[in-house]
């Protein structure tokens, strides 16, 4: 997945034909799949959401001609950056419509829709056109050995993730061009920075030999991309293990699994097909006899949502089961709760019993 | 015991007109000083203009405030009307319920004949100093010239000073009288009420120097005067018992069936017939001897009995093309409608409403809507709250007509909401006539008014709400369409003729699309185009 440059041929596609539009007198479109759970189809076999064909179509009217323009604007900027071989956060794209006048924009947020937008039309990510997110990655350590290139010189640079210390390694923005070592038997990836500081302290990866990476929350599309290319390429198996609640389930593991339906254009990429579900399960919840908060009406509301409107939930009974077991009882189980039966329960009893009887997991 | 009674017999005597408003001086709108100020005004020019009025001359009056510091002022009001004859001017003037006007039903500004007096009485109490009046009847005739008190015992003129005086005027009265008074500019001043006396009065020029000097014109807006009204008798939906006891005793007729067709108005040989029969008495009794057992019975007979509505050929509207006229004379609005309503009754009581709306132009825009209330041609200034007219218009759904409204508020915007009661007999509330009584008839035919008018007003604003969208977005095509053609320029390497070619097509093509576009046009949040063209789908992601 280089930045091809059948992107530039898209963008030029994209302009001569809004160009050959207004010169017929015809009003131009911009087009782009519906990005929503309503628009995606689960497979397994695919193993991700993917678009279905309905798409949006605007054609250019008067209360559209500002983003309009902006649109082509954004264009011709990943022209520039792709032609020069350059990039720009999203951030700084949105300073550099500061000189663009009257359709410079107001908010980032104005100029991140657009890129979305543009992203959508030709169903590729916004790194191909030279834009990348503020934020990194998840941080890892374990059984690894990043190689990546320095930035200046274009040398390897090999990096030893059982060096890290107490710190670790941080996954960067594009992860396309990295490579990797490894002997690791699978990869753990953990939703909180806690337990992640908790299970690197102790050198939990040494013991169980895997790969600790840490998603803070719903993982970025970099960190996503990272662990399925390492998934992919070292044939690693990928086990979740996230807080006992709809979040957890529903955006984390989900998104991580099988993409997002407001980003199903990348899903392709973007998500880890191969991830299976360690815990916290409502049923860890009863056998742990774990410390619990009520789930709130907003809770509650997700989880049904999710029963009806999710694709990947409806072709999973285990998991049907088990966001009603978790309805039935009202809770809802954070990781930590486990230290309820002391600080290090989690190293010595519950991630050794877990991985030992996977009929506790979900899919 | 019977000592007691001698004694209490001592101290009871009877309590004259004069003093009862001395002790009750509130009821007459006197109840502090920057009120008695305008009602003593307004009782002036009320009289004036309805002389005036009587005598078809069109009226010109001049008011004058002279400050004489601690609260005193020299109140002049002097008008170019008929004048009263010599012997008439004290018993007018400092007499008590003495008129014209209470004693029959015809559509004027004073009714019981008493405001003036009550002022020159309000002078007397407060400063001391006697009224002077002069007045005129015709060029050849001299100018007579009063200075007057009331003798509040027995509730009649005491003379201080009698004379002819040198007067340049054709003919006319002038009243000059000193009063304890207080004067602030805006809201229920002297001079809004002037200002909204020209307003219901096109007819009317007034001449106005303020305490401070300044001196304020309003001219009239039309040489036509008001018809003049027509005088009728009570309908007997509207006689109450003691009124009826009242007329049978001072009645010319002799029976009980003259006096019904000859007192009343619609009631004709059939109707006495029917009333009779049912209140059980012979219609040939004798009218003075109707006790009162059979009065009441006449009363309740009457309210069973079907009886032909009052004439209606007694009101005067002011008309709404004048109304709007004399509205568009004092305030510098952008639109105005006005509307006046066909006569309905309450308690046999002939009425019409009118009502005049203006919109927008030099008005504040985020107030409340300024409220004008007017019966018989005079401003209501006081007891907004009371009124039928101001109930009225909370109750009126403003929002239907495009205005902004709170519930049980008045509606927000750069409104001002005139509404005209014209009636023989005005029901207010209280003796001070500052509001209009809550007769359902009354609210009803009000309402009606308001939403003709709101209906007007609804189909100006959303016209001008289009043609504002339509600038807005010829505003847009100018601003943003050039840097379409900019950006392809740098996508395409466009020359600048071939860029100049894609902004004036595509110039073409919005404005050609722009009538379509309209009716297809959702809402939208225009607020700089925080709307993506294409818009994402739900926001699970923590991206």
């Amino acid at each position: 997945m280089k930045r091809e440059n059948d992107v530039l041929d898209k963008i030029k596609e994209l302009a001569s034909d809004v160009y050959k539009k207004i010169i017929a007198m015809k009003k131009p479109e911009l087009s782009a799949p519906l990005r929503s759970l309503s628009n995606v189809t689960y497979d397994p076999k695919i193993g991700y959401f993917e678009l279905n064909n309905q798409f949006k179509t605007r054609s250019m009217s008067v209360s559209t001609v500002k983003t309009f323009a902006q649109t082509l604007k954004i264009l011709g900027l990943s022209k520039n950056l792709v032609e020069t071989d350059d990039i720009a956060t999203k951030r700084e794209a949105y300073y550099v419509s500061k000189n663009w006048g009257d359709v410079r924009f107001l908010e980032q947020a104005e100029s991140d829709t657009i890129m979305d937008d543009v992203e959508a039309m030709f169903m590729t990510n916004r790194e191909q056109l030279g834009f990348i997110p503020e934020e990194k990655g998840g941080d890892v350590s374990g059984n690894l050995i990043v190689i990546d290139k320095d930035p200046t010189t274009g040398k390897e640079v090999r990096i030893d993730c059982t060096k890290m210390g107490t710190g670790a390694y941080s996954v960067p923005s594009s992860v396309e061009h990295l490579e990797f070592e490894t002997d690791a038997k699978f990869i753990l990836a953990i939703e909180t920075a806690g337990m992640y500081q908790r299970l690197v302290k102790h050198a939990y990866w040494k013991k169980a030999n895997c790969i600790l990476i840490s998603l803070g929350g719903v993982p970025t599309r970099a960190c996503r991309r990272f662990i399925r290319r390492l998934s992919d390429e070292k044939k690693l198996p990928v086990y979740c293990f996230v807080d006992g609640d709809c979040y957890g389930y529903l955006n984390i593991y989900r998104t991580l699994k099988v993409g997002s339906g407001n980003a199903a254009h990348i899903n392709k990429y973007f998500c880890v097909p191969n991830a299976q579900f360690l815990g916290v399960t409502p049923q860890d919840i009863i056998d742990y006899k774990l410390p619990t908060h009520p789930l709130k009406d907003v809770d509650i509301k997700r989880i049904e949502d999710g029963l009806k409107n999710d694709p990947f939930v409806k072709y999973h009974p285990e998991w049907q089961k088990a966001l009603k077991q978790m309805l039935a009882m009202k809770k809802r189980a954070e990781q930590q709760a486990l230290a309820q039966w002391g600080l290090n329960f989690v190293i010595t009893d519950y991630l050794p019993k877990k991985l030992e009887n996977k009929k506790t997991w979900l899919p | 015991m019977a000592a007691i009674a001698h004694e209490l017999a001592k101290q009871q005597r009877e309590i004259s007109v004069a003093e009862f408003f001395e002790k009750n001086r509130h009821l007459l709108g006197f109840d502090n000083k920057r009120k008695a100020l305008l009602t003593v005004v307004k009782e002036a020019v009320d009289n004036s203009l309805d002389a005036c009025e009587e005598a078809k001359i069109l009226p010109e009056i001049s008011v004058e405030l002279i400050d004489m510091q601690n609260e005193r002022f020299k109140v002049i009001v002097e008008d170019n009307g008929p004048g009263i004859v010599k012997k008439q001017i004290p018993n007018i003037f400092a007499k008590l319920l003495y008129g014209s006007k209470f004693h029959r039903l015809r559509q004027s500004r004073g009714q019981q004949g008493i405001g003036i007096s009550a002022a020159v009485l309000y002078s007397q109490l407060t400063t001391g100093r006697p009224t002077k009046i002069i007045s005129k009847i015709a060029p050849e005739e001299p100018a007579q010239m009063y200075e007057l008190h009331i003798d509040t015992k027995t509730n009649s003129p005491e003379i201080i000073k009698e004379g002819i005086v040198e007067w340049k005027k054709e003919h006319g009265t002038r009243i000059e009288m000193d009063i304890e008074g207080s004067y602030q500019k805006g809201f229920q001043s002297v001079d809004e009420y002037l200002k909204e006396t020209a307003i219901v009065n096109p007819h009317v020029t007034i001449i106005y120097t303020t305490p401070k000097a300044e001196q304020m014109i309003f001219p009239r807006a039309t040489s036509e005067l008001p018809r003049e009204p027509k005088e009728i008798k009570p309908h007997p939906y509207g006689v109450e018992l003691g009124i009826l006891i009242k007329m049978l005793r001072d009645t010319e007729a002799r029976t009980v069936q003259s006096f019904f067709m000859n007192e009343f108005s619609r009631v004709g040989p059939g109707t006495v017939k029917e009333i009779c029969e049912k209140a059980a008495i012979p219609p040939n009794t004798k009218a003075g001897e109707i006790n009162m057992q059979q009065a009441e019975r006449l009363i309740k007979a009457i309210r069973e009995t079907k009886i032909i509505a009052p004439p209606t050929d007694c009101i005067v509207p002011i008309g709404a093309e004048l109304l709007e006229k004399g509205l568009k004379k004092e305030i510098k609005a952008e639109f105005y409608t006005s509307i006046t309503r066909p006569p309905s009754v309450y308690r046999g009581n002939p009425f019409v409403i009118e009502c005049c709306i203006a919109y927008g132009g030099e008005l504040e825009k985020e107030k409340q809507a300024d409220v004008l209330r007017f019966a018989n041609r005079v401003p209501l200034l006081y007891q907004q709250g009371s009124c039928a007219i101001t109930k009225s218009i909370l109750t009126t759904s403003w929002k239907s007509y495009g205005m902004q409204q709170s519930s049980g508020a008045l509606p927000v915007g750069p409104l001002i909401i005139l509404v005209h009661l014209a009636s023989v007999w005005a029901p207010f509330t209280s003796e001070a006539k500052e509001a209009i009584a809550h007769y359902p008839e009354i609210v009803k035919e009000i309402k009606l008014a308001l939403q003709e008018c709101g209906r007007e007003l609804l189909r100006y604003v959303s016209k001008k709400r289009r043609v504002f969208d339509e600038l807005k977005k010829k505003g847009y095509i100018e601003k943003y369409l050039p840097h379409v053609g900019e950006a392809l320029k740098e996508l395409l390497q466009l020359s600048d003729k071939e860029k100049e070619r894609v902004n004036s097509s595509l110039k073409e093509i919005l404005e050609k699309s722009r009538k379509v576009e309209e009716l297809y046009e959702v809402v939208h949040d225009d607020e700089e185009g925080k709307l993506g063209i294409l818009g994402g789908g739900e926001s699970e992601e923590g991206e």
